[in-house]
């Protein structure tokens, strides 16, 4: 019981929003200190287990280094904005009178399940799709709709086009027999003597598929609803940190 | 064969190119600070493994201690004005989208390649396919860019550092919540929340069983911040026993669908870094620190109800089919 400890750390220093980085680091070390507690162990025996522990934390982030293999990618977006991409992604989209940034949203939601599902995860994701296009994208159509956005608009937009693309893509990958959470069940399942085929567990990933499409699809819809709400605050001072 | 290690030393570098140009930045507030952060995350990736678990674990505190003591500050690199973006945008007009598009197909393409070809599988490695073929996409779609838009040589790697600089020590948490999910692996805390769980919801009919197993993925998925973190813990405790041997439940149905509702945490919770904070900082939203940010708001709402909608679908299904 006295490794939950480490739970409540992160919780609690998530809530009183201290460094993140130093919260996990902490927690992570109070864990595993409080692991090697017993009838017994004297203080020399713990601070090898707080060693230990972070020795083991140093092997997992060596072995997590491919995160930052994404990235790679920050170079190209840059120069793509450098040379005027968020821009021609708005005048592009103004050009369309029926978009809106609710309508705009939907679409990709659709494109990005279908091609998640497909086993394509890579064609989305926010620095490669999301920064660069889909954001401006509904931010241009919002603004040929309502005149100059407010930054509670801007912001909202923003965040919804975010959370699309992790609904698009959790409710897509599982369809795909060869994604690495179908792998896991499948292995998992195995390793307790129960046997099942992949095709057969990613094909129930389809009716949780078609209610989240339609669930998230239906609040898209009412978005633009939302978007003229936000377009009556007014915005308070100018951020600092907004007006970056 | 391009391997995963060619990969890191791209980036490495990437990452070294930063640090030099944050420590030359005369307008960065902090640029000793982020010379230093940037520069230990290119040695991470150059030479990590090579430092051994203790000369990896003393780096994490470096780099915990560096990003504690403050935020890092945003340099100014050389860019673009407004007017001079708008006038690219009209000038170069959808030839912009072809690189941007370049990425992920190469991506997708070279992982395709690499998995039914023997070209492909002689030129990328099996191991991490997607995650190669994606660095590879981001190089080749940079080659063309500036060919086609021949922009200043340096554009490239001072863009890259004003979206870096956007994202600060953030991008460190995806890979620290990772080793920490590690560590809580080793000491087995799944298993204690697994019993508790158990011990908490009496199962007594299969729809409670149910709401356990579904709830339990939920929470331990906000806890861990990833659902392949929760799912061996609460399946061996609640789903596997109860849900599929006790009440005799599909175990490709329930499996299916627990994960999913463990999907529903994901969408919920700051802890799963890489899909909620890392974008809330991309997108420089103004609540980007707060525990509840903007992205987690706007999921909300979806994530509660397809955790609902997944609790009754496996209801319904696990026990018919």
């Amino acid at each position: 019981m006295l490794v939950l400890i480490g739970i409540a750390v992160v919780v609690v220093g998530f809530v009183a929003r201290i460094n993140p980085l130093v919260v996990i680091l902490v927690a992570a070390i109070t864990t595993g200190v409080l692991a090697a507690v017993g009838p017994g162990v004297d203080a020399r025996a713990l601070l090898t287990a707080g060693i230990d522990t972070i020795s083991r934390f140093g092997e997992a982030f060596n072995d997590n280094r491919y995160f930052h293999i994404t990235w790679l990618v920050l170079p190209v977006i840059g120069l793509l904005e450098h040379a005027g991409l968020q821009e021609r992604a708005r005048d592009l989209v103004t050009q369309v009178k029926a978009a809106t940034a609710g309508r705009l949203m939907l679409i990709y939601l659709i494109v990005r399940q279908a091609t998640s599902a497909l086993g394509l995860t890579s064609l989305g994701g926010h620095p490669q799709m999301v920064r660069p296009l889909i954001a401006p994208m509904a931010e241009g159509a919002a603004e040929t709709e309502h005149g100059p956005l407010t930054n509670k608009a801007r912001f909202r937009i923003r965040s919804m086009a975010a959370g699309t693309d992790n609904i698009g893509l959790f409710f897509g990958e599982d369809i795909f027999i060869a994604i690495g959470s179908i792998v896991l069940i499948v292995g998992f399942l195995e390793q307790a003597g129960v046997r099942v085929e992949a095709l057969h567990v990613s094909l129930w990933a389809i009716p949780t598929a078609v209610v989240a499409l339609l669930v998230h699809g239906a609040r898209l819809l009412m978005f633009d609803r939302q978007v003229r709400r936000d377009m009556a605050v007014p915005d308070v001072v100018e951020d600092a940190e907004a007006g970056r | 064969m391009i391997t995963l290690e060619h990969a890191y030393v791209a980036t490495g570098l990437m990452f070294a190119a930063f640090s030099i140009l944050s420590l030359r930045d005369p307008l960065n507030p902090t640029r000793f600070r982020s010379a230093l952060f940037w520069g230990l995350i290119a040695v991470s990736l150059l030479f990590g493994s090579w430092l051994g678990g203790l000369g990896n674990g003393l780096l994490v505190i470096a780099l915990v201690v560096i990003g504690a003591m403050g935020k890092l500050g945003v340099g100014k690199p050389v860019t673009t004005t407004g007017e001079q973006r708008q006038a690219g945008a009209a000038r170069w007009r959808n030839a912009l989208f072809v690189p941007a598009l370049m990425v992920p197909l190469v991506a997708v393409g070279g992982t395709l390649l690499a998995k039914y070809t023997p070209a492909g599988a002689w030129l990328i490695s099996p191991v991490q396919t997607t995650l190669i073929s994606l660095g590879l996409g981001c190089v080749v779609a940079l080659v063309v860019a500036m060919v086609w838009f021949r922009p200043p040589v340096m554009a490239p790697v001072q863009e890259g550092r004003r979206l870096m600089d956007s994202i600060g020590w953030a991008a460190l948490l995806p890979q620290m919540l990772a080793s920490l999910g590690a560590v809580f692996l080793a000491a087995d805390v799944g298993q204690v929340v697994g019993d508790l769980v158990a011990q908490v919801i009496p199962m007594t009919s299969a729809f409670l069983a149910v709401f356990a197993y579904c709830a339990g993925m939920a929470l331990f998925t906000i806890i861990m911040g990833n659902a392949f973190a929760a799912f061996p813990v609460m399946t061996a405790a609640i789903g596997l026993p109860i849900v599929v041997h006790q009440f005799g439940g599909d175990p490709s149905i329930v499996c299916a669908i627990g994960m999913l509702a463990g999907f529903c945490g994901t969408l919920m919770t700051p802890m799963a870094a890489n899909f909620n904070v890392v974008p809330a900082n991309l997108l420089e939203l103004p609540d980007r620190n707060a525990p509840l940010n903007g992205v987690i708001r706007a999921q909300l709402p979806t994530a509660a109800i397809m955790l609902v909608a997944n609790m009754l679908l496996m209801y319904f299904l696990a026990f018919r089919f």
